[in-house]
């Protein structure tokens, strides 16, 4: 008697706009015209994935008070290319991340109630919360939310948004035109919410959804971000794919559910995962090498040093050691709006740490960098791949990945093609689609 | 051929059509008017009658059939709507050569959310997106976002452009608003994106440009996240019926949908835009005036009375529109319209009185009889938007010459 295989689920990211993404490749394609959008997604469908994923960010990024030339600059509207994707897709999922700081309730309850019905039941919302005045600057209300009530609103927003999910029951439409009844409630989508961050009342216009309520991601972090995501999410884009800090994570997260009246199943938890594959082990490693040096060109690794020395380097040769001068602590940011230099609390521990490790391996500035940031999470021939990715969801170190390609748009061909076989044929992975909304892949309660 | 001379044709989508009891006739499919297939069947049948787009309604309110009813008090009236970006951008894959236009309400929303949505409707119907801004103040949509009231808006202060009101700061503030759109749709120049692997640079940031808008209403810093859209700048309507609202458009707009009540009327209105686009200094440019004209399409004229009365009595009231109302043949239709064409209304925007009746009453009616008459295209003369107006794609004001 064997038990079921836990069941692993998988998501397609579109290539963001940071070093990830190597846009020099001869391979790369486009990150606006929409048939990228539509190879990769439909590649995804393809593979039988749970959903596509869409990061948004609402400021071009900074840094030295320029706008940082060196990555992918430029991307869509999330919902509106959720949309027009729904009419190339069938089953996949529509996942978009959209801020609840440069937004409001009510709009972005009607935009997702929208592509729910418009997808027949894929939306999913990644739901951010952001302060920084930079990002404000582009918005009407950019500026009136202290920076230490950003949970607060983020929670207040999403149960707001719920409350005008749920104004409609569902049955509330009877369309007949017989008797000439359109709505049998004449109190259909009825909402009031008062609180210190939403006063607002009326009659929400969209009918209920087939999902009811989008799926809900959170990639909170935090002690105030895990809380959060095991009251109100649906899934949490993780950013721990390791075995031992996935284990760490998935147990602390799900241990916190029972509290809310919730079971396990009910928070998937997907870390975000890179990969290379190649026919052997070790040209995948090798390959892996030489997509890191595609990723941090010597330019690409002062702008890092920079993010951490929080100063202009740009005479620093990158092919040398690091600078012998501190990080300069005070307060102030060389680039605003990234998320990545908030992963840097203490520069000054982190310049020591990098020093001492550049001397014990003799590396140069972009040797140190390509070492220390974003390694591939997956490398290897496609039954090493498969058998690490099943191995950490049996593992319960995750519930499955968000797969994020190097290359746009084919950059999760070779995935689909060799490494999801694998998956299936251990018997981890969907061959076909059994339902049709997101919720139903994702097993969570419709 | 190209549409000749006569008038350019678009239609307005909304519901189950524009008549109240719309949802109640034969062929109506009130219980799909959620889904994205009901919506795809009506586009492309406007394409397949070659038209040059489609508008798709929108309000952040539930329906009403008088200004004063309180919206979704009526029960026995289509309830219920999508986001119309969202509804054109689920149509835009799906279709190949008609403008997609939907409504979107400029007040209480973000130019900078606004600007990007319609640049990537843009990109995901290449080159087809257009956007109808619409003005939104009644206290329930106000309470939708809680963050505002207004004053009272005066039905006389609409012909007082120039004296301040309530409803002139609206307008204005629309005005400020659509001066971000295309600001931002600029903000990066068209080879902004340069892809150098020798000197590692994605963009060159020189192309990129701070709109730096500062307005009573709000404040944009730019640019844009999105690149230049591919028709430069997507099409921009809006509808008017008075002094402030032509100047909204004469400012502001590509197209202006406007409602004559006869061909002596349209003449004046058209006199008073030209007028107004002389005063906001774009006399030179190309601004389509449109007539909007509810439709009630029969093959007799006496079939298309019978069934408007059938409507009305559904409905328990005579329609009644801000627009002119037409009930009859597509032949009689055809001599309105170029009769008025001929008047000064470079198109129309007509508004099927139930769908999908009065929509193939008009692809498979009126346009073949314009046809006959020489004056509609018999296939699509151009791949975008902006080109089947005769628009071309503008320059961009960040450029430097």
């Amino acid at each position: 008697m064997t038990q079921p295989r836990k069941q692993i689920h998988l998501a397609a990211h579109f290539p963001g706009v940071n070093n990830t993404t190597v846009w020099s490749d001869p391979e790369a394609g486009s990150h606006i015209e929409f048939s990228s959008f539509v190879k990769l997604a439909q590649t995804a469908e393809r593979a039988k994935f749970d959903f596509f994923f869409l990061a948004e960010g609402l400021r071009l990024r900074e840094q030295n008070g320029q706008i940082y030339d060196l990555d992918v600059v430029g991307r869509p509207d999330t919902f509106t290319v959720l949309s027009a994707l729904a009419a190339v897709t069938d089953r996949l999922g529509l996942a978009g991340t959209i801020n609840s700081t440069f937004n409001e309730p009510f709009e972005v309850a009607r935009q997702f109630a929208s592509l729910d019905h418009l997808s027949a039941g894929r939306a999913a919302w990644n739901v951010v919360t952001s302060w920084d005045a930079f990002t404000g600057e582009n918005f009407r209300r950019g500026g009136f939310l202290p920076q230490d009530q950003r949970y607060e609103r983020a929670e207040t927003f999403l149960r707001t948004a719920w409350e005008l999910f749920d104004s409609w029951r569902g049955d509330e439409v009877a369309a007949d035109a017989g008797t000439g009844v359109f709505l049998r409630d004449p109190a259909a989508g009825a909402f009031a919410h008062h609180d210190a961050h939403f006063a607002i009342e009326g009659r929400f216009p969209v009918p209920r959804s087939p999902q009811g309520r989008p799926v809900i991601i959170q990639a909170g972090d935090s002690e105030e971000g895990r809380e959060f995501a095991a009251a109100t999410a649906d899934a949490i884009f993780s950013r721990y794919g390791t075995l031992e800090a996935g284990q760490k994570f998935y147990s602390d997260v799900k241990g916190r559910l029972g509290k809310y009246g919730r079971t396990p199943e009910q928070l998937v938890i997907l870390p975000a995962a890179t990969f290379v594959l190649g026919d052997t082990d070790a040209e995948a490693h090798e390959r892996a090498h030489d997509v890191r040096l595609q990723q941090v060109s010597g330019q690409t690794a002062i702008k890092f040093l920079e993010q951490v020395w929080n100063t202009d380097l740009g005479g620093h040769d990158p092919d040398g050691p690091l600078p012998s001068t501190d990080p300069v602590v005070d307060g102030s940011t060389i680039a605003p709006g990234r998320a990545s230099v908030r992963m840097y609390r203490d520069p000054l521990a982190t310049a020591r740490e990098w020093r001492q490790l550049a001397e014990a391996k003799n590396l140069t500035t972009r040797e140190l960098i390509v070492e220390v940031t974003g390694r591939q999470t997956f490398i290897g021939s496609p039954s090493t791949v498969a058998a690490t990715i099943d191995d950490l969801v049996q593992a319960d170190a995750a519930d499955g990945f968000i797969l994020v390609p190097h290359v746009t748009p084919g950059g999760l061909d070779e995935f689909a093609d060799t490494v999801v076989p694998l998956l299936q044929e251990r018997g981890s992975f969907r061959t076909g689609y059994s339902g049709t909304t997101l919720r139903e892949h994702l097993g969570l309660d419709t | 051929m190209a549409s000749g001379n006569g008038p350019r044709i678009a239609v307005a989508l909304d519901g189950a059509g524009w008549h109240p009891a719309a949802w109640r006739e034969p062929g109506a499919r009130p219980g799909e008017l959620l889904t994205a297939g009901y919506w795809t069947d009506l586009v492309r049948e406007a394409e397949a009658g070659k038209l040059d787009f489609v508008t798709i309604e929108d309000s952040l309110a539930l329906q009403t059939v008088n200004s004063l009813d309180r919206p979704g008090e009526r029960t026995d009236i289509v309830q219920g709507r999508l986001d119309a970006v969202l509804v054109a951008a689920r149509v835009a894959p799906l279709t190949s050569h008609i403008g997609l236009v939907p409504t979107a309400v400029v007040t209480h929303t973000e130019p900078f959310h606004l600007s990007k949505a319609i640049a990537t409707l843009d990109y995901v119907s290449s080159g087809r997106a257009g956007v109808r801004v619409q003005v939104a103040g009644r206290a329930a949509d106000n309470r939708h976002f809680g963050r505002r009231e207004f004053g009272e808006f005066r039905l006389e202060d609409a012909a007082e452009p120039d004296r301040p009101s309530p409803l002139k700061d609206l307008f204005d503030e629309a005005a400020d608003y659509v001066e971000v759109l295309r600001r931002l749709w600029d903000s990066w120049e068209d080879d902004a994106e340069i892809r150098d692997v020798a000197t590692g640079r994605f963009v060159d940031r020189g192309k990129l440009h701070y709109i730096d808008f500062e307005g009573r209403w709000f404040s944009v810093k730019g640019p844009s996240i999105t690149p230049r859209p591919p028709q430069g700048q997507p099409l921009v309507t809006a509808l008017a019926h008075a002094a402030i609202p032509y100047r909204l458009a004469a400012r502001s707009a590509d197209v202006v949908h406007v409602t004559p009540f006869d061909r002596a009327h349209a003449a004046t209105i058209v006199a008073a835009v030209r007028d107004e686009q002389d005063r906001a200094g774009r006399g030179a440019e190309t601004l389509h005036v449109f007539g909007d004209v509810v439709v009630f399409l029969g093959e007799t004229e006496r079939a298309a009375a019978d069934r408007k009365a059938r409507l009305d009595d559904l409905a328990g009231a005579a329609y009644s529109s801000d627009a002119p109302v037409f009930t009859g043949t597509p032949a009689g239709l055809a001599d309105l319209l170029l009769d008025w064409h001929a008047a000064g209304l470079s198109g129309f925007r007509l508004r099927p009185g139930a769908l999908p009746h009065d929509l193939t009453a008009i692809t498979r009616g009126l346009v073949p009889e314009l046809r006959a008459r020489g004056a509609f295209r018999t296939e699509y003369e151009a791949g975008t938007l902006r080109g089947l107006l005769g628009l071309a794609r503008p320059a961009n004001r960040y450029a430097a010459v």
